[in-house]
Formats: structure tokens, C-alpha cells, sequence
């Protein structure tokens, strides 16, 4: 198929994946009964003008959307109505202009506390997450060619065993033995109330603070990708060019290098993008638990204070992220793999 | 009915021409789980000569591919040759360690696979695969010299250069079928096997393919082993054909022999389901039941419950394998009950009679 | 497919699986949770829902003869609580899983069977749902709403059905087309009847592989759930148990029997269910034992030749 068509039809999708979960976040918040509008509202820690704001920012005086005046209860309202005076508009316009709302609890702006928290967040995954790839697809190689082998079963149990264990809690017994038996921090991004004397001081500090939650993230997603890795690569070894690479005198790590890897590539990169969900579930556990200041911890700690601007304005950019990634990865489909082709 | 095959100016010399491959008694089982081993091969034997056409025929599943394999050890895991050795250039191939033999394979002896589509990989472009065949034996050298033979071999089977960086999907079948005979001959082997090389291509295409073999085979001298279920395909390029049937020799003759005076009843039937181009409104032979499980096979005979001229002994005892006169051998009971074979007992109005009959 | 058909194919598989170590280890490990779980009032020496009067010698105190695994951060027996949070998790694993099967199910084979519109839309509508992140959502849903037993299994239940719609809509495809079901049709069996009787049987054995694999994800998301403090607070359970353990203070006391016992409890299940998972994969999906570059034992297998006595080769035609 011709590829600027393949791209074009995902980047549509990728649209409309993101109008429905704005639509999604927008409702959620509106009719479940925690509606952090009237919340805010009734929350005696916000002063009278705080409340003013609140109104006039959400337009609580307004409809939710045509033909609704409130949705929690459900009472129904003018059809009629001028669409852009309508809450969902008015939240859809600050989005667009990058307003995501107060914090309740630091009284900042949420997008910008968010903005610092997405790059934390893609220290943290981005350093385990290529660990956990590489040596994943390295070990899913190795227990594929030597499949039904002791290598092979002793690479498949850890890999299950990986997979299975919860993340937090392999992050809470890493911090255990780290923080007592190696001195390793407790938690956080940097050691606090220290000063450096230098940038390097301070990258060195932030890599003692990222050391236990990288490999606890790496260990379980190398499970997840040995195993997927394993299974790819055992269905191209049994194809039949590979018969004919053999038949050809190829060596066998040469076969293994460039039609195995290079074949089981393919459906890896579509792989990875769909675990995304499973990336963000880690990273929201990783974080709770090492206090690391990311969109994970982000949404941890703003479900304990209730602070639904943040919470929001969290889960939004979360999905964002992740449609984007996924784009991001068909795109680079299309590019690896010759039967999507230029016109 | 199939033509007179091709009278072969070439015959009288192939008897001169010296033994390239000599095949004595190979065997080959299978193993299985939890069940005993299946019989894939039972002395089976041939001998190829410089330039000569060979042809393998049988129905799915009586060895020919197996044979194959086994010549070249490319067996799966499961695969155990058991019998047997291969003579080729003073030694036996199935005494070579694993570096000796992939000294030999493609070198020596090459395999144009079937399924060209599969037997590619998909996501490499076709002048990679062709270069990865030749690549181990001219070392490091300059991208452009690769380039070249890729181009030169290309040209041999008649693929344009500019196409050489395409990938399989954008060729038609008939040209991955080419590039596969490119990739076979990049090493400039001695023995080309092809395997049902032109099963699952239409007729047009078929014929251009066969033409580029004859004519590949005249320029560069080479020897061809065709396995193929299609007799077509044997009358037209072969000297030599190998009947094979549930892993064992039905029947091993020159080209003429086989077509002019089948011994094997196999061979007679096989021959009569051929459909007549003569005879265009006849009714359609085919021989009924089906090949035998190579690891449940009967007790005799393997050809006896199909066979139409079948007696007791057939059921009972294992016909060996016997030469009739000089390049003419088969495995049956019956071979010397009348010289036109066995056929001539049963009735006299049997299509295979009416076969023979017609030839004059 | 008759059904008798149907009960030997049942009974063949039975005993394949019943050879297969993986999942005899798994199903194993899962009945010993399930006995654990449904036995729990007998086994256990406390009874944690009692309330005791603890002194400060009581909280975190190591194993003991009394407290075979030590107490935890209010002084209660850590083992009593272990067996009885084993409940909860099996509890939202099955149930969750069970609501997660049911509409993945029901989208997969209508999208397969009916196609057109139908299955685009549907299969639309789960291409969106795959890609939005479900553990969020989840956090969300759970803690807008009330954080009760229930509502973790309808929210886990009502998230989790994007992989079992996508498995089971691309069997059924390749069901469809087989030939009995042609016959089926051609003899005036309606849609209800193909769907009973021919569509469901094939498309039930993956349909529990991927059931298993449900569980277990559910299991996970509950204890994470109990872990973040978003389930029922009277309600025990491992995830809730580290919960506790992890926010007072089990760490700096170094009471290490708190964090690693729910813990294992956790890994025990997810990991039981897992391996059930897989062997249960392996018998109904099986692949090839080997493939091209698999090492074998000697391909020649036949007795060794001195050179010298090489065996004549066949004569050849024309000799």
C-alpha cells in the first residue's frame, strides 16, 4: 500500500482518538459524582475570590453542552444554545490554548507544573525502557534459537516470573535492600537542600536517585520483551527463507543478525507501541513509590488531595502522550518495512 | 497422452561423460515423538553424470524433497539419515564435518527452492540476497565488484539490472522464480537441485522458465536434478527419471524407457492419468486411494493396496530392486511375466494397453 | 462440530495438557490460592477483623512462635491477614475477568461473524479504546467514585475487554470460512445456531488462554489499585497490606516480613496464573518443537564407514 496513504490514515485516526478522549476527560470529570467543579466549589480551603474564578473559568453558570444544563443530576436544558457558551467549548478553547486549570493545592498553573513533570517522567521511562528493549530482544534472540533447551527454560522462567511480579512492589523491595544495604536514596530527584558546585555534581546526584527505579523498571519490562521477543523470532526461524539462507552456507549468526533481527523487528516495534498502557501503569507504581517527581507520581499524589485540576490536566497529557507514541511507532513501521511502500 | 519425449542428440554422450554424484542406498527416517520413527527413505540410489537431467517424480510425500535434503544435510532436527553415502569429488558428503559440508553447499550443489515467495525473505531487497550467496566466498572486497556479479547474474536469467534493489513482492512470480535460479547459480555450482520449479506458475511462464534451465544448463555445463510431480516437466528436459513412491524406487530409467516401456505399475498408472490431448473427451484416469503414513506402512508392497494388478505375495513380501536389462531398473513382483510388462495380464482392454497401443 | 466431536477433542486435549508441566504447575499453584482463599477462616490463627488491643511491642514485632510471620503496622498477625487477602484478589481476578471476557467476547464474534458496519465500527471503537491508556483510567474511574469492592471489579471488568475483542474477532474470522460452516448455512441453520454450535466451540479454547491472561492482569490491577489507596479500607487485601506497610513505616523499622509477604501472596498468583496461561497455550496453539536453525543430534545416524570399504554404487543406466 502506498505509504503516504498508511500515514495519512493514521494520523486521522490519531486525531480522532484524542477528540474522543478529550470529550472522554471533559464528561468523566462532569458526571462522575467527584465533579471537581462543584468540589472546588464547596472546598472551604478556597477563598471567596478562588471561588469566583472557578465559576467564571468553567462557566458553571452555563449549560454542560446543548440540550443539558447540568449532567450530575441530569437536567435537560436549551437545544438551542450558542455551542461556544456551552462548559464543554469554553474547556475545549483553554485547551487549546494550554490552559489545563489551577492546581487546589500549589495554586499553580497545572501546565506548567506538568511541563517540568513530563521530562522527569521521560528521564525515568526513556533510560529503562531502552535498557529493557535491548537486553530484552538480545535474551528473546538467544532462547528462541536455542528454544526448548535449558537456556531456553531458564530464560522463559525468569521472563514469566518478571512478568508477574508487581511492580511496586519489586520497587519497594529494591528500595529496601538499596536504601539499607547500598545507601542508595529513599526517593526523589535530587538529594534535598543540597548544592552543587557543578553540573556534573548534580547529574551524579540524579543518577544515584535514578539507579533503583531504572532497574526496577528495566527488570519487568525486559520480561515482557524477552517473551514477546522469543516468540517473534521462533515463527521467523521457521520460515523458509531461512532454510534458504542455511541452504546458502550462511553462518548461523549471520542468520540470526540479519534475517531473524531484522524480521522480527517489525512486528516488535508494533508490539511496544501497543504496551504503552503497561509502560504508563509502571511508570505511575515507579513513581509513587521512589517519590520521583513525574506525571505518574503526578497523578498519585493528586488523588490523595483530591486536586482535579491536576489530575485532569495529568491524565490528558498521559493520553496525549501515548496516542502520539503510537503514531510516532506506525510511522516508523512504515519507514522499516519495504511492503509499505513510496508511490 | 505425453509426446515422444525429445530425442536427445545428447544421450549417446552422457554415457561417456564422467560420474559427477553417485547416491548408494540412502535411508532416512524421521523421528517422532512418542511414536516409532517414520521411513522417509529406504535404499534409494541414483547416479548423476556431467550434464546430465534428472528427474525425480512422485506424488506429495514419497521422499523426493527428503532425498534432497538429505543430500545436502539440511534435514530438520528431527531428520536421521541412517544409510547410505553420497560420492561426489572423491568424497563421501555424509562424512564431512559441518564446516567441510557448508564448504560444499551452494558451492558444489545448489537448491532452487519451490514456493519462491516464501523461500525470500520479504524485507530484503533481492540483489542482498542474491550478494549473501557469493559474499562468504569473495571476502572483503569493493561494493561496486559485488555489484556486478549481482548485475551479471541477474542478467544470465534475464532480469534487468535496475531491478536488482526491488524487494520480492514487487516481482511477479515468474521473476522471483528467476531470481531464485540467479541466487542458485552464484556460486557457479556443479549440481543444481530444483524443486518443483514451476508448480504454482501458469503454463506461459512455465515454459519460459524450463527454456532459461535448457539454456542455462548448455552454457554453463551444468548438471540438473528436476523433483517434480509433473511428467510434462520430465519429458520435456530430462535423460534420466527416478519414480519414487512412498520412499522407496519404483523405478529408475533413461527418459525413453520410461515413457516407451514403464515397467513398474506405478509408472504405468501415473503415465495413464496423464490427460491425452489426442483424446481430448476421455474419461479422466486417476489412481484411487491415497500414499501410505510413512510411519504405519503396510506390510509388502507399498504400492499394493493401489495397485491394479496386485496379488498376495505383493501384500506379503517387499519387491526388491531389480535391473530388467542395462539403465533400467524396478521394484515389483511381476516385472518378467510378459515383456511388455505386467500390464499385458490384466485385460486386455485397459487404457494403459490402449497406451501403448497408440504409440506408432 | 458434533458433540461428540466436541468431547474427545475435550478429553484428547485433557490429557496433553495433563502433560504439560508449565500449566500443571500453574493450575497447582492456583488451586493451592483458591483452597487458601475459600479456607481461610480454619487456617488462619487470628481472625483479623477481631479487635485486639495491641501495646507498642506488638506493632512490627519479627516472627514469632505466635506470629509465624511477625505483625504488622496495628499489631495484627501478618499470616491471618495473608490468608484472608487472598480472597480479594481472586475475587476481583475472576469476577473482573469474568465482565472482561463477556463483552470482549461478545464484540469479537459479532464483529466477526456480522462484518461490514458492524465490525468496522466495532473494531473502531476498540482500536481507540486500545490505544487510550487503561491503568489511568482506571485510577481515575475508581477514584471518582466510591472505592468499594464492587466498583474495582466493574471498572477493572469494563477496561479490560480490548485484547479479548481483537483475539477472538480475528478466530471467528478464520472460523467462518470453514467449510462446515458453509454446510450449515446451506441447510438453513440460522445465525443463533452457526453461532452456538460452530463458531463458539473453536473460538472457546483461545477464549480461555486469553481468560487466564485476563485474570492475571486483573489480579495486578487490584493490588496496585489497594497499593495507590484506592480500594475499600475495611476490606484486606495484599495490595492494601503493603499499603499500609509501605505509608507507616514498615521500611524504616526494617520490618521486612510486611513488605515481602503480601508481596509473594501477589507473585504466587500472578505468576500460578500465568504459567496455567501458558501451558494451556502450548497445548491448544501448539507450534512447532522445532525450527531451521535448531540443534539436533547428528543428522547421520548411520554406522560408521571405514573408507576403505566403501560399497560399490549402483550402476548406472547405459552401464
Amino acid at each position: 500500500m502506498r505509504r503516504s496513504r498508511y500515514i495519512a490514515r493514521k494520523i486521522t485516526w490519531a486525531l480522532i482518538t484524542l477528540v474522543f478522549v478529550i470529550t472522554l476527560n471533559f464528561f468523566l470529570f462532569r458526571v462522575l459524582p467527584g465533579d471537581p467543579a462543584r468540589a472546588g466549589i464547596h472546598d472551604p480551603r478556597l477563598k471567596k475570590e478562588a471561588v469566583e474564578a472557578i465559576r467564571v473559568r468553567y462557566g458553571l453558570d452555563k449549560p454542560v453542552i446543548n440540550c443539558f444544563q447540568t449532567l450530575n443530576p441530569v437536567e435537560f436544558g436549551d437545544c438551542l444554545v450558542n455551542p461556544l457558551e456551552t462548559q464543554f467549548f469554553i474547556y475545549v478553547g483553554n485547551l487549546l490554548q494550554g490552559e489545563l486549570g489551577i492546581s487546589y493545592h500549589t495554586n499553580r498553573p497545572v501546565s506548567s507544573m506538568l511541563g517540568e513533570m513530563l521530562l522527569n517522567t521521560i528521564l525515568l521511562i526513556g533510560l529503562g525502557q531502552i535498557l529493557a528493549i535491548v537486553l530484552g530482544m538480545l535474551l528473546g534472540i538467544l532462547a528462541a534459537w536455542k528454544a526448548h533447551t535449558t537456556i531456553d527454560y531458564a530464560a522463559l522462567l525468569f521472563s514469566l516470573t518478571a512478568w508477574s511480579l508487581p511492580t511496586f512492589w519489586l520497587g519497594i523491595i529494591l528500595l529496601f535492600i538499596g536504601s539499607s544495604q547500598w545507601g542508595l536514596p529513599i526517593g526523589g530527584r535530587i538529594t534535598p537542600g543540597m548544592t552543587y558546585e557543578n553540573t556534573w555534581q548534580q547529574i551524579v546526584d540524579m543518577g544515584r536517585h535514578l539507579i533503583l527505579p531504572t532497574i526496577t523498571f528495566t527488570i519487568v519490562f525486559l520480561g515482557e520483551y524477552m517473551l514477546i521477543m522469543r516468540s517473534t523470532v521462533l515463527d521467523v526461524l521457521s520460515e523458509d527463507y531461512i532454510l534458504t539462507a542455511k541452504a546458502k552456507g550462511v553462518s548461523n549468526f549471520q542468520i540470526l543478525k540479519d534475517h531473524a533481527l531484522r524480521n522480527a523487528m517489525l512486528p516488535m516495534v508494533t508490539i511496544i507501541a501497543l504496551n504503552l498502557g503497561f509502560t504508563v501503569s509502571g511508570a505511575i507504581q515507579i513513581e509513587a513509590v521512589f517519590s520521583w517527581p513525574g506525571l505518574g507520581g503526578a497523578i498519585y499524589t493528586a488523588v490523595g488531595r483530591r486536586d482535579y485540576p491536576l489530575l485532569q490536566g495529568a491524565f490528558l497529557l498521559i493520553a496525549v502522550s501515548v496516542i502520539f507514541a503510537n503514531l510516532a511507532a506506525d510511522l516508523l513501521y512504515s519507514y522499516l518495512d519495504p511492503r509499505v511502500q513510496e508511490t | 497422452m505425453i509426446d515422444q519425449p525429445r530425442s536427445r542428440s545428447r544421450a549417446a554422450d552422457l554415457d561417456q561423460a564422467p560420474i559427477l554424484l553417485e547416491l548408494s542406498h540412502l535411508s532416512t527416517d524421521f523421528l517422532i515423538k512418542d511414536s516409532p520413527p517414520a521411513h522417509a527413505l529406504v535404499d534409494v540410489s541414483f547416479t548423476l553424470r556431467e550434464g546430465e537431467a534428472l528427474g525425480l517424480v512422485g506424488e506429495s510425500g514419497c521422499g523426493k524433497t527428503t532425498m534432497m535434503l538429505s543430500l545436502m544435510r539440511l534435514l530438520p532436527a528431527n531428520g536421521r539419515i541412517i544409510e547410505g553415502t553420497a560420492q561426489f569429488g572423491g568424497v563421501d558428503l555424509f562424512s564431512l564435518s559441518e564446516k567441510e559440508i557448508a564448504g560444499v553447499r551452494w558451492k558444489e550443489i545448489s537448491m532452487i527452492f519451490q514456493g519462491a515467495m516464501n523461500a525470500l525473505n520479504p524485507v530484503r531487497t533481492i540483489s542482498d540476497q542474491i550478494a549473501e550467496a557469493f559474499i562468504l566466498q569473495v571476502g572483503r572486497v569493493d561494493k561496486k565488484v559485488v555489484d556486478d556479479r549481482v548485475i551479471s547474474l541477474l542478467d544470465l536469467v534475464g532480469i534487468s539490472a535496475d531491478r536488482r534493489k526491488q524487494y520480492p513482492h514487487q516481482y511477479s512470480g515468474g521473476m522471483r522464480q528467476r531470481a531464485m535460479i540467479a541466487m542458485a547459480l552464484a556460486c557457479n555450482p556443479q549440481i543444481v537441485i530444483a524443486d518443483e520449479p514451476t508448480t504454482a506458475l501458469d503454463v506461459m511462464i512455465q515454459a519460459q522458465i524450463l527454456e532459461l534451465l535448457e539454456k542455462l544448463r548448455d552454457k554453463l555445463g551444468l548438471s540438473i536434478i528436476f523433483v517434480t510431480h509433473d511428467l510434462g516437466v520430465v519429458a520435456e528436459m530430462c535423460d534420466t527419471v527416478l519414480v519414487m513412491y512412498g520412499g522407496v524406487t519404483a523405478e529408475y530409467a533413461s527418459v525413453d524407457a520410461i515413457y516407451n516401456e514403464p515397467r513398474h505399475p506405478y509408472t504405468r498408472e501415473l503415465l495413464r492419468a496423464f490427460p491425452d490431448l489426442n483424446r481430448p473427451t476421455a474419461k479422466l484416469a486417476s489412481i484411487p486411494g491415497f500414499p501410505p503414513r510413512l510411519n504405519a506402512l503396510p506390510p509388502g508392497c507399498r504400492f499394493a493396496p493401489r495397485c491394479p494388478i496386485a496379488q498376495d505375495i505383493c501384500h506379503i513380501e517387499q519387491p526388491e530392486l531389480r535391473w530388467i536389462d542395462a539403465g533400467h531398473a524396478a521394484s515389483c513382483h511381476f516385472l518378467d511375466l510378459l515383456p511388455d510388462g505386467p500390464a499385458a495380464a490384466a485385460s486386455p482392454n485397459t487404457p494403459s494397453q490402449n497406451l501403448l497401443n497408440s504409440e506408432s | 462440530m458434533t458433540t461428540t466431536d466436541q468431547s474427545v477433542i475435550i478429553r484428547g486435549t485433557w490429557s496433553t495438557f495433563l502433560r504439560n508441566k508449565m500449566g500443571m504447575v500453574g493450575l497447582i499453584a492456583l488451586v493451592m490460592a483458591i483452597f487458601i482463599a475459600v479456607f481461610a477462616p480454619l487456617l488462619a490463627p487470628f481472625d483479623p477483623y477481631e479487635v485486639v488491643h495491641v501495646t507498642i511491642d506488638d506493632i512490627y514485632a519479627p516472627p514469632s512462635l505466635e506470629h509465624p510471620l511477625g505483625t504488622d503496622d496495628a499489631g495484627r498477625d501478618v499470616l491471618s491477614n495473608f490468608l484472608y487477602g487472598a480472597r480479594v484478589s481472586l475475587i476481583v481476578g475472576f469476577f473482573a475477568a469474568f465482565i472482561s471476557i463477556v463483552i470482549g467476547g461478545s464484540i469479537g464474534i459479532s464483529a466477526g461473524f456480522f462484518g461490514g458496519a458492524l465490525e468496522n465500527g466495532l473494531m473502531r471503537f476498540t482500536d481507540i479504546m486500545l490505544v487510550i491508556p487503561d491503568f489511568p483510567l482506571i485510577v481515575l474511574l475508581v477514584a471518582l467514585t466510591k472505592p468499594s469492592l464492587l466498583n474495582i471489579i466493574l471498572v477493572i471488568g469494563f477496561l479490560g475487554w480490548t485484547s479479548s475483542a481483537r483475539l477472538v474477532r480475528s478466530q471467528t474470522l478464520s472460523v467462518k470460512e470453514r467449510k462446515y460452516v458453509l454446510r450449515a448455512r446451506s441447510i438453513g441453520a440460522g445465525n443463533p445456531h452457526i453461532i452456538r454450535h460452530h463458531i463458539f466451540p473453536l473460538v472457546l479454547p483461545l477464549m480461555v488462554v486469553n481468560t487466564v491472561l485476563i485474570i492475571s492482569l486483573a489480579i495486578l490491577n487490584e493490588s496496585v489499585l489497594s497499593f495507590l489507596g484506592l480500594s475499600d479500607p475495611t476490606m484486606i487485601s495484599w495490595g492494601q497490606m503493603l499499603n499500609f506497610a509501605f505509608s507507616r513505616g514498615a521500611m524504616s523499622t526494617g520490618a521486612w516480613w510486611a513488605l515481602l509477604t503480601p508481596g509473594l501472596g501477589i507473585v504466587w498468583l500472578v505468576l500460578a496464573c500465568t504459567l496455567l496461561g501458558h501451558g494451556l497455550e502450548q497445548v491448544l496453539n501448539p507450534r512447532l518443537e522445532t525450527h531451521h536453525l535448531s540443534v539436533g543430534a547428528e543428522m547421520i545416524a548411520r554406522p560408521k564407514i571405514p573408507p576403505a570399504h566403501l560399497e560399490e554404487g549402483a550402476p548406472a543406466p547405459g552401464d
